[in-house]
C-alpha cells in the first residue's frame, strides 16, 4: 500500500474519476472548488465531459440529462448552491436517475461562512425539494473515506437509479491526510435496458416524473419507496467505538466524529464507560441498531457541528431514550476537552461521583 | 404525385389533445417531419419543456426526456455533450424558455451548444391558463394583466430570436408563424435548418414559432390566426436572423 498526502477534495474528484464518471458539471464554490478546478484539468484529457455550468441549477440538470441517456454524472457544490439543485433532485428520485453531488457543507443559512459546518444535515438527509423522496447519503470523516465512499456513491447511483449525495465538510474537504487511490471496486451496472438512446427497433421510451391520475401517481410512489425499503435493509453503514459495555455513547457523523473518538478515549481513561456511534449512510439511517443499543446504553449524546439536525432521527430511533446535545454552528470544530466535559455532565446523572 | 402519411416520428396510435386552433399540433408535425427528412429519428432524444408542449411525449415516436420548466437545453447539453453523435433537441413554450428558463437557453446559445430548440411562442402562459409572460403584447389582456400588460408595470415583449442570433455560438436562429400556409412551409424549412446545424455540428440551432392560443386569447381559430397576421407580427417580425449555413 502507498500512502499519498491527499486532499480530501482531491480525492473525491479523483475517485470520481477513476469510477467511471464520464460527465462533470460545476458552478464554483468554496469550500469545494478544488474537485472543479481537479476535474477540470483531468477530464478533457481523457475525452470525458466537463461543463463549466452557468448556475447550479444548470449543473444539476445537465447531471439529469447525462443520466438519463446513459452517462455517468456527478456535480459538486456547497451548501447556499445545494439549494439551488433541490427541483433537480426532486425530478432525479422521481425519474429514477443515477446521479452523484458531492455536498461539502460550510456555513448557513443564507451565504453563512465559508467555515467549515455541518448545518446541511437536513438539507440532504430530508431534502429540500418536493415530494416523497430519499437520497442515499454517505458521510466521509477522513480523506480515505472521501475515496472510498465516493467509489460507494457511483455504485449505489447507478445500483438504484437514485440520486446519491457525498456529505463532506470544509474540514475533511481543505486538510490533507495520508489516504490511498484504490481501484473502483465494484461491478458494472447495466443500464441498457431503461436509459434513452434513440427509439431504434423498439418502442420510444419516455423518463418523466408526471402522472395523470392520482391512483397512478400513488402507484409511482409506491414503487419508489418499496426501492428505499429494499436500500434501508441493505445499504446502511454505521463504525462503532467502544459501545459494547458503553453507558453513554455519542453519536455523530462525519468529520466530527475523529474528535468524539478522542473524546471517547479520553473518558474511557478517566473511568467514564463512553463509546461513539457514528453512522456513515445518513440516510438509510441507523436506527435499528442504535435501537438496539438503546437496551444497553443509559444515554446518548448527538454531537454535530450545527444547532441540533441528526439529533431527531436519533431520537426517533432510540424511542424514548435519554438524548443530550452538544453543538454550534459554525467556527472552531468542538474540541476534545468540550465534548469530554459534556459527557461528564450528562454523566452526573448516573455516576455519583464525577 | 405526393402521399401524405402520418409521419415516422409521430405516434400512430395517439391523436394530439390540444384545443382547436393551437398551433402546437402543427409545429410537432413539422418538426416530426423534419426529423423524419433528416432520417434522424433512431438516434433522436427530446427534451421536452414543461407547458402545454409537456405532452409531447405522447405523440412522438421518439425516446424523450421530461425537463423541469425551463431547464430543457441545459438537459440537452448535458446529453448531447455524452452522446455527441445523437440527435437531441428541446421542444419549450416562450414561458419556459425565455422567462423561468432565460439563463439557459442563452447559455446554449453562448457556449454554442449542439442542440436544436423549437420554442413556441403564444404570448402568454398558456398551460396555467393564460397569464401574461415575455412575449405577452403591449396593452394585451391576460388573466393577471386584466387591464392589459402595461409597459410600465410590466416592462416589455422579449424578441427571443433576435436576442439567441447575437450569440456568438448560435448557428441558425429564425423567427416563423403557423397562421398560413405559405407560412407554415416556410417554418419547415426554418425547422428543417435548425435541425441540419446540429448535425453539421455547427452550434446552437434555434426557431421561434410564433403559434396562436384560441383558448386563451378568447377568440376563434379563424380570429386568432387573424391576430397574428394583424398584430403578432408587428412586434415580432418574422425573418431568419443568423444562419451560418448561408455565410
Ligand atoms: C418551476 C415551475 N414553476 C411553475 C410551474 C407552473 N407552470 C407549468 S406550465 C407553465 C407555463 C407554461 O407556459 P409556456 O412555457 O409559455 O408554454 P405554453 O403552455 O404556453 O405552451 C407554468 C408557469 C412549473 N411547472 N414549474
Amino acid at each position: 500500500m502507498t500512502l499519498d498526502l491527499i486532499k480530501g477534495n482531491i480525492a473525491i474528484a479523483q475517485a470520481a474519476f477513476d469510477a467511471g464518471c464520464n460527465s462533470y458539471f460545476a458552478y464554483p464554490i468554496t469550500p469545494q472548488s478544488e474537485i472543479g478546478e481537479y476535474l477540470g484539468a483531468i477530464m478533457p484529457k481523457a475525452n470525458r465531459v466537463y461543463v463549466c455550468a452557468e448556475s447550479e441549477i444548470a449543473s444539476i440538470n445537465m447531471c439529469i440529462g447525462s443520466a438519463a441517456t446513459g452517462g455517468t454524472p456527478m456535480t459538486s457544490s456547497s451548501s447556499c448552491a445545494i439549494s439551488l439543485m433541490q427541483e433537480g433532485l426532486s425530478y432525479a428520485c422521481a425519474q429514477e436517475l443515477p446521479i452523484v453531488v458531492a455536498s461539502v457543507m460550510r456555513a448557513g443559512p443564507g451565504l453563512g461562512n465559508i467555515y467549515p459546518s455541518q448545518a446541511d444535515y437536513n438539507q440532504a438527509v430530508k431534502g429540500g425539494g418536493n415530494g416523497d423522496y430519499n437520497i442515499i447519503v454517505l458521510a466521509p470523516g477522513n480523506v480515505q473515506e472521501c475515496i472510498d465512499y465516493t467509489h460507494r456513491a457511483f455504485y449505489l447511483a447507478k445500483k438504484y437509479r437514485n440520486p446519491v449525495f457525498i456529505l463532506s465538510d470544509g474540514l475533511i474537504g481543505q486538510m490533507m491526510e495520508p489516504a490511498e487511490f484504490t481501484k473502483y471496486p465494484y461491478e458494472d451496472i447495466d443500464n441498457s435496458d431503461w436509459i434513452l438512446s434513440g427509439a431504434k427497433g423498439r418502442e420510444p421510451r419516455i423518463i418523466r416524473s408526471l402522472s395523470e391520475t392520482g391512483e397512478m401517481h400513488h402507484e409511482r410512489v409506491k414503487k419508489l419507496f418499496q426501492k428505499y425499503k429494499t436500500i434501508e435493509e441493505n445499504e446502511v453503514l454505521y463504525k462503532e467505538y467502544f459501545t459494547d459495555d458503553a453507558d453513554i455513547i455519542v453519536v455523530s457523523f462525519g468529520s466530527l466524529s475523529r474528535n468524539v473518538k478522542g473524546a471517547v478515549k479520553k473518558c474511557r481513561e478517566q473511568g467514564i464507560k463512553v463509546g461513539a456511534f457514528r453512522p456513515v449512510t445518513l440516510y438509510p439511517f441507523p436506527s435499528k441498531k442504535l435501537y438496539e443499543l438503546s437496551k444497553t446504553a443509559k444515554k446518548f449524546i448527538v454531537a454535530e457541528m450545527n444547532m441540533g439536525q441528526m439529533i431527531n432521527d436519533v431520537k426517533v430511533a432510540v424511542k424514548g431514550a435519554d438524548v443530550d446535545f452538544i453543538g454550534r454552528s459554525a467556527g472552531d470544530w468542538l474540541d476534545i476537552d468540550e465534548i469530554v466535559d459534556c459527557v461528564k455532565e450528562s454523566a452526573g446523572g448516573i455516576y455519583a461521583n464525577i | 404525385m405526393q402521399i401524405y402519411k402520418i409521419p415516422e416520428s409521430l405516434r400512430k396510435d395517439t391523436n394530439f389533445t390540444f384545443c382547436a386552433g393551437c398551433g402546437h399540433g402543427v409545429a410537432i408535425r413539422s418538426l416530426c417531419e423534419c426529423i423524419d427528412e433528416l432520417n434522424l429519428r433512431e438516434k433522436a432524444l427530446a427534451m421536452v419543456g414543461v407547458g402545454c408542449s409537456a405532452f409531447l411525449y405522447h405523440f412522438l415516436n421518439i425516446d424523450s426526456l421530461e425537463c423541469p420548466h425551463g431547464r430543457a437545453t441545459a438537459e440537452a447539453a448535458g446529453a448531447k455533450r455524452v452522446n455527441p453523435d445523437k440527435f437531441v433537441f428541446t421542444y419549450q413554450g416562450d414561458g419556459d424558455f425565455a422567462a423561468i428558463g432565460l439563463t439557459e437557453s442563452f447559455y446554449a446559445g453562448i457556449r454554442g451548444e449542439n442542440i436544436t430548440t423549437i420554442c413556441i411562442n403564444n404570448n402568454n402562459y398558456g398551460m396555467t391558463g393564460g397569464q401574461m409572460g415575455p412575449t405577452t403584447l403591449i396593452g394585451q389582456v391576460t388573466t393577471t394583466t386584466p387591464y392589459g400588460r402595461s409597459a410600465e408595470l410590466n416592462g416589455y415583449p422579449l424578441k427571443i430570436a433576435e436576442h439567441i442570433a447575437m450569440l456568438e455560438g448560435t448557428a441558425f436562429s429564425a423567427r416563423v408563424s403557423l397562421d398560413s400556409v405559405p407560412n407554415i412551409i416556410k417554418a419547415k424549412e426554418a425547422i428543417k435548418k435548425a435541425c441540419e446545424v446540429q448535425v453539421k455540428k455547427l452550434g446552437f440551432g434555434f426557431v421561434e414559432i410564433l403559434s396562436s392560443c384560441p383558448t386563451n386569447w378568447r377568440m376563434t381559430p379563424y380570429e386568432a390566426n387573424e391576430h397574428i397576421r394583424e398584430k403578432v407580427v408587428k412586434e415580432f417580425p418574422l425573418g431568419i436572423f443568423k444562419n451560418i449555413l448561408e455565410k
